[in-house]
């Protein structure tokens, strides 16, 4: 336990100075730096909505990596499972034969999971059935996924006159997530997200499907001698990542966006590879840490209008909290070393 | 059919935009023969390119440019040399968030220098320009990376076909346990192996600021090459020569796409610019996938199979990706 805080503050301090150096050599105020990303991110209860509406997609997206990588596989695809997501819920949006907003909404959330966890699965025959490394057709796929999406806001979704990367027509207000008075972030959102990681902490923890992803990412020929297929598991993962992944598309059209943006998934999926990985692939960390990201992503929105600085400070600081992590994990297997 | 592109256009467009990959991928291609993987590639070319515009400008000296984008990516290199082969972490995992920092990195401190005129490399006329045909004329007056890259194909792979030390980097990647015990130096080699990879990568990355697209921004351009790297590598089955054409292969789609663009008024431009990213992977799925059988068998049945499996035949260095542990 000593060793773990010791392990945090070191890591803090390594982060903090190496932050510290960039923002130097940009010749930018390294504390007003630090403090309006703190301002951005917490200053009124509108900036903190803002940081759990990004909360809610780091946390889906983090909660389906935790089951490929169990199963020790790279699903960089995430990002394309999140865009296919959104697409799936606009194209059941966009349809105007039924009249319950309710419904609607609920249909559209299944198609989004549908969708996600086809084009998970997707990548994952690729891997079983071709023999390609999942991150390979995992990034084919998001490329796939980027042009189809433009293909749409430009082609036939466009806004009737114009056609913009500005995305498609808002969407009616009767289909917005509903949020809480003076909250700008979708009440929906924050349940289904909470609801998913107890849910992802239940199968990963107590079910069979957990143990047996877990025999796999360890020693998938010694998994096979058990009769577990680890191609049947790499599929099921991957189908189930690309399902929380369709989520948060689902999430970041109707309660975000409310329309189709070029960039609906916003990085999010890489940055929950990140986040996964920091986390040591413990699902108890990754709330706290999704939160942690979340508010510097927020706080550094406004870094180009007060500091003029870009506002990827943000990456590079979350880039560096996994490096500088690595690196104490690296040392310490070292040290342990006889 | 290319709009106003005629042939030698064509081939000129494609040799000039193929450089700058070729570069890229044979510093990836090093790497991984050694047997490390440097998955940091998308990220280290922007950051290299970002350094090399900064520096071409301050010094306003093409040369510092290059050699600062050089550095750069070796500066990466170290990274993940160091994570990997002293401190036996997954590869994979150092890699990809190199990847992302070295990209937002980039972004950050290349940010006062987005938009603004810096130097760039011009078409070099070759020395015996006047006594050729018109065509070549158009092919042949190209920026000094195209010469570059093309050189570099035949150095690497005289390098490793050839060389002694070409051969002592190859059987590092295959078995190091088995370098080692014959007196050779594993971690050393690797190490080396990707600090002359990640030049060449930083070195790519800058003929992307310097010469091709030239200037910075954000996006700067050269977004997602550094992913066609890598999988070029893969699917280029660790040779030179292959991945080259390969590298070219993509660089054609590209230039086709902006010929394209104007026969299809009705598309919009936004998909022609992204399309070739997933043709390309594709591709090399697909031709990847139709050897599989006679990779797996070790022989193929049909003619045209036994054709392509030689032509696109690889395997991967046996040590790829392991951290080796010396007992």
């Amino acid at each position: 336990m000593k060793k773990l805080i010791l392990d945090i503050l070191l890591g803090s301090l390594l982060v903090f100075s190496f932050t510290y150096i960039v923002l130097l050599i940009a010749g930018a105020p390294v504390l007003d730096a630090f403090k309006h990303i703190w301002l951005g991110a917490f200053a009124s209860s509108i900036k903190i909505s803002q940081v759990l509406s990004v909360w809610v997609p780091l946390t889906l997206c983090s909660c389906g990596l935790l089951f490929t990588f169990r199963a020790n596989l790279w699903n960089i695809g995430i990002e394309g499972q999140v865009t296919m997501g959104a697409i799936g819920a606009m194209a059941v949006l966009r349809t105007p034969v039924i009249d319950n907003p309710t419904l609607i909404l609920c249909l559209a959330f299944l198609t989004s999971m549908l969708c996600g966890g086809a084009w998970g699965l997707f990548a994952g025959l690729l891997k079983t059935r071709g023999g390609v490394h999942e991150i390979f057709g995992g990034l084919g796929l998001n490329f796939v996924s980027q042009g189809f999406i433009l293909w749409l806001i430009f082609g036939p979704w466009k806004r009737p006159g114009i056609a913009s990367m500005s995305g498609t027509e808002l969407l009616n207000r009767k289909l917005w997530l509903a949020s809480l008075p003076g909250w700008r972030v979708a009440t929906a959102g924050i349940v289904i997200a909470i609801a998913i990681l107890i849910l992802t902490w239940l199968f990963l923890e107590k079910s069979r499907l957990g143990l047996k992803l877990k025999a796999i990412g360890q020693n998938p020929k010694a998994a096979l001698l058990y009769a577990i297929s680890p191609e049947r598991y790499y599929l099921q993962s991957i189908l189930i990542a690309g399902s929380c992944a369709g989520i948060a598309g689902f999430i970041q059209t109707t309660g975000v966006y409310h329309r189709l943006i070029p960039s609906i998934s916003s990085g999010y999926g890489y940055l929950a590879l990140l986040l996964v990985m920091l986390s040591g692939y413990k699902i108890v960390l990754i709330p706290i840490l999704a939160f942690f990201f979340a508010s510097l992503n927020v706080g550094a929105i406004q870094l180009p209008i007060v500091l003029q600085l870009d506002s990827a400070l943000s990456g590079v600081i979350q880039g560096c909290c996994v490096l500088c992590a690595l690196f104490i994990l690296g040392i310490r297997q070292r040290r342990a070393q006889p | 059919m290319m709009g106003d592109l005629s042939l030698p256009m064509l081939i000129a467009s494609v040799l000039a935009a193929s450089a700058p990959l070729i570069i890229i991928a044979l510093g990836e291609t090093l790497a991984e023969k050694s047997g490390v993987i440097n998955l940091s590639l998308d990220g280290a070319v922007l950051f290299a390119a970002m350094a090399a515009f900064v520096v071409a400008r301050e010094t306003d000296s093409l040369l510092f440019g290059f050699f600062a984008g050089g550095c750069a990516g070796m500066l990466t290199g170290v990274i993940v040399g160091y994570f990997s082969i002293y401190l036996h972490l997954s590869q994979v995992a150092v890699g990809f968030a190199l990847s992302l920092l070295c990209r937002d990195l980039a972004y950050f401190l290349g940010n006062p220098y987005s938009r603004v005129q810096g130097p760039t490399m011009l078409n070099s006329k070759l020395p015996f320009y006047d006594s050729l045909p018109s065509s070549l004329q158009i092919i042949l007056t190209q920026p000094l990376t195209v010469w570059l890259a093309l050189l570099l194909v035949a150095v690497i792979y005289y390098f490793f076909s050839f060389s002694k030390a070409g051969l002592c980097l190859r059987s590092v990647g295959e078995n190091p346990a088995a370098s080692f015990a014959r007196g050779l130096n594993p971690a050393k080699i690797q190490m080396l192996a990707v600090l002359g990879g990640a030049f060449l990568v930083g070195i790519g990355g800058a003929a992307y600021s310097l010469s091709l697209k030239p200037g910075w921004g954000r996006p700067q351009g050269a977004e997602g090459i550094g992913w066609i790297g890598l999988a070029l590598v893969i699917f280029g089955g660790w040779n030179p020569i292959r991945v080259a054409l390969g590298a070219m292969l993509f660089a054609f789609l590209q230039v086709s796409g902006i010929g394209l663009q104007d026969l299809f008024p009705g598309i919009p431009s936004q998909v022609f610019q992204t399309a070739p990213f997933p043709l390309m992977i594709f591709t090399l799925i697909f031709m990847h996938y139709s050897t599989s059988r006679s990779r797996k068998q070790g022989y193929s049945s049909g003619r045209l199979q036994r054709i392509a499996g030689k032509l696109f035949m690889s395997r991967a260095p046996k040590g790829l990706g392991q951290s080796y542990r010396q007992e």
